[in-house]
């Protein structure tokens, strides 16, 4: 019974994409049957290859160029004179659909005008890179251009609390003293605001 | 003394083989390599490139790679056995390479010497006779690894290895009757004289080509080791050095065919178009023999890549496709061709 149904089935069933491709049973030609056509055909086709240039980016020494928009690992920002933005508002860790930043604020104390730009600052700024989804919506939810997402991306580490991120990783060089390395961790990047 | 060998024939005998058996093992090492960047640029790759400048490295990393591995001998297998089949395998692969002319002679020391460790007058008997042994060293090993897999895959290579010896070997008496001499020395004398025994021979040398791609057991006749369906064939049991003896002792038969090949229809050592006579005039015998040894190997190193480029080109055939290829096509065609050419000396006399 399963086999006459299988048999309609074939036989008057329609398909259901117009991309079916019907099997071709019919025996082998002469010449099919020769093989070398064939194979000359398959082996002039194997050698052309040999002349076209490889797709493969040599990883570590060559890297694709990423679209202005990439997000990837994150970058806490400073301002011209080197200060840090970020007032810990905590905005950023409520869009966050992954949980993965957690903060503490503090209270800036005089003299320590040159490092945060504002009365209150984060003392610990903590993103779980394994928790992070990379959306970017930390960078649209914050109100003072502290967090972005560079182009940086994948990275290594041997133990799951190597990937915790904490302030010293995610602060840009300061513009101030290392005008080079803040230069490059900017990168192209154009602030939104 | 009736048996007085002359020494210094020992030496040279001996210098020769070591430098013949050492140069092939260096090739088969750099067919690896080959391999492996002929694989990755036909498919737009790069292929290896990290050990070494361009990758040069590569086959000695992989080399030492093998060594360093767990040497595992199954505790269900025979152990004589076992251990004999990767060396009789890679013996037999280095034994052909004894009656292969490399160039002609050159004069050291005084002493004239022809640059072939042995030329005896049935040479291509003797081909015939250590390529047959090949299976053998297959064969024990699949059978002493006490493995289905290995069983099977050891199986496939001798009925496969039967099947196409026949036609490879019907296919070489028509050459046989064209070039009336066994000896591969003759054989390639005489083609440097007249023509290369290609142009006399086309068929019979298409048909002798596919029986050594089968004897090789390369794609697309590598049934033995079909990975996708016997894992890893007749050397599935096999780790460390001894299965490296299996994979160098193919690269290493596909040399030795490649030149067998060359030395019966392509001229062996003969330098195309030029005029041998004149050129060693001109450069002297020993610098003739450098540049005939160069050609030996341009032409040899051009079988190994065409055995490489079909690889990467051709899927396997099915069991029974192989068979049928064997025994009701290549097998009547060779038939033909030895009629056919039996008639034409025939009607020529």
């Amino acid at each position: 019974m399963r086999n006459f149904l299988l048999a309609v089935n074939t036989k008057y069933m329609k398909a259901l994409t117009n991309r079916v491709k019907e099997v071709d049973r019919r025996p082998m030609t002469l010449m099919e049957r020769a093989y070398l056509p064939a194979i000359f055909k398959g082996m002039a086709i194997t050698f052309s290859h040999m002349f076209k240039k490889a797709p493969t980016i040599s990883y570590p020494e060559k890297t694709r160029p990423f679209s202005p928009v990439f997000r990837g690992l994150h970058i806490l920002n400073r301002d011209e004179e080197g200060r840090e933005n970020c007032t810990a508002c905590g905005l950023c860790a409520v869009a966050c659909p992954a949980e993965a930043i957690t903060m503490e604020a503090a209270e800036r104390k005089p003299g320590e005008e040159n490092l945060y730009r504002e009365e209150k600052y984060a003392a610990k700024y903590e993103i779980n890179m394994l928790r992070c989804i990379f959306c970017g919506l930390c960078e649209e939810a914050c109100p003072k251009d502290a967090i972005y997402l560079s182009e940086t991306f994948a990275p290594a580490n041997f133990q799951r609390k190597g990937f915790i991120y904490g302030k010293e990783d995610l602060l840009i060089p300061n513009p101030v003293t290392e005008p080079e390395a803040y230069a490059k961790a900017k990168g192209g990047r154009v602030a939104l605001k | 003394m009736l048996l007085s060998i002359d020494l210094f024939l020992v030496i040279e005998k001996l210098v020769l083989i070591i430098v013949v058996v050492m140069a092939s093992l260096v090739i088969a090492m750099y067919a690896t390599f080959a391999e492996r960047k002929v694989a990755a640029i036909m498919q737009d790759r790069i292929g290896p490139n990290r050990a070494g400048p361009f990758g040069i490295l590569q086959p000695l990393a992989d080399g030492l790679k093998l060594f360093f591995k767990e040497e595992i001998i199954p505790s269900f297998s025979s152990k004589f056995l076992f251990i004999l089949g990767p060396s009789l395998a890679m013996l037999t692969a280095m034994m052909t390479s004894a009656v292969i002319p490399w160039g002609d002679t050159v004069t050291l020391f005084g002493r004239e010497i022809h640059l072939q460790i042995a030329d005896i007058n049935i040479g291509i008997l003797y081909v015939f006779g250590v390529v047959s042994m090949g299976v053998y060293g297959i064969m024990i090993g699949s059978w002493a690894s006490n493995n289905k897999f290995s069983l099977m895959g050891g199986l496939r290579a001798a009925s496969q290895i039967i099947s196409y010896e026949l036609a490879m070997g019907i296919a070489l008496i028509a050459l046989l009757m064209v070039t009336g001499t066994l000896s591969l020395r003759t054989m390639v004398i005489d083609q440097t004289d007249g023509t290369w025994n290609f142009f006399k021979q086309p068929l019979g040398f298409l048909i002798f080509l596919i029986c050594v791609f089968a004897e090789c057991n390369r794609t697309p006749f590598d049934l033995a080791e079909a990975e996708n369906e016997l894992i890893g064939g007749y050397h599935t049991e096999y780790s460390s050095m001894k299965l490296g003896f299996y994979l160098f002792a193919e690269y290493i038969n596909m040399f030795i065919s490649s030149a067998v090949m060359v030395s019966l229809f392509f001229g062996g050592y003969d330098i195309p178009i030029l005029n041998d006579a004149h050129a060693v005039e001109k450069i002297g015998q020993n610098w003739m023999a450098v540049a005939h040894i160069f050609m030996f190997l341009g032409k040899a190193f051009f079988f190994v890549f065409l055995f490489m480029w079909v690889r990467w080109t051709i899927p396997r055939f099915r069991y029974d496709q192989l068979m049928n290829l064997g025994w009701k096509v290549l097998l009547p065609l060779a038939l033909i061709n030895m009629l056919i050419t039996g008639a034409v000396i025939l009607f020529l006399q």
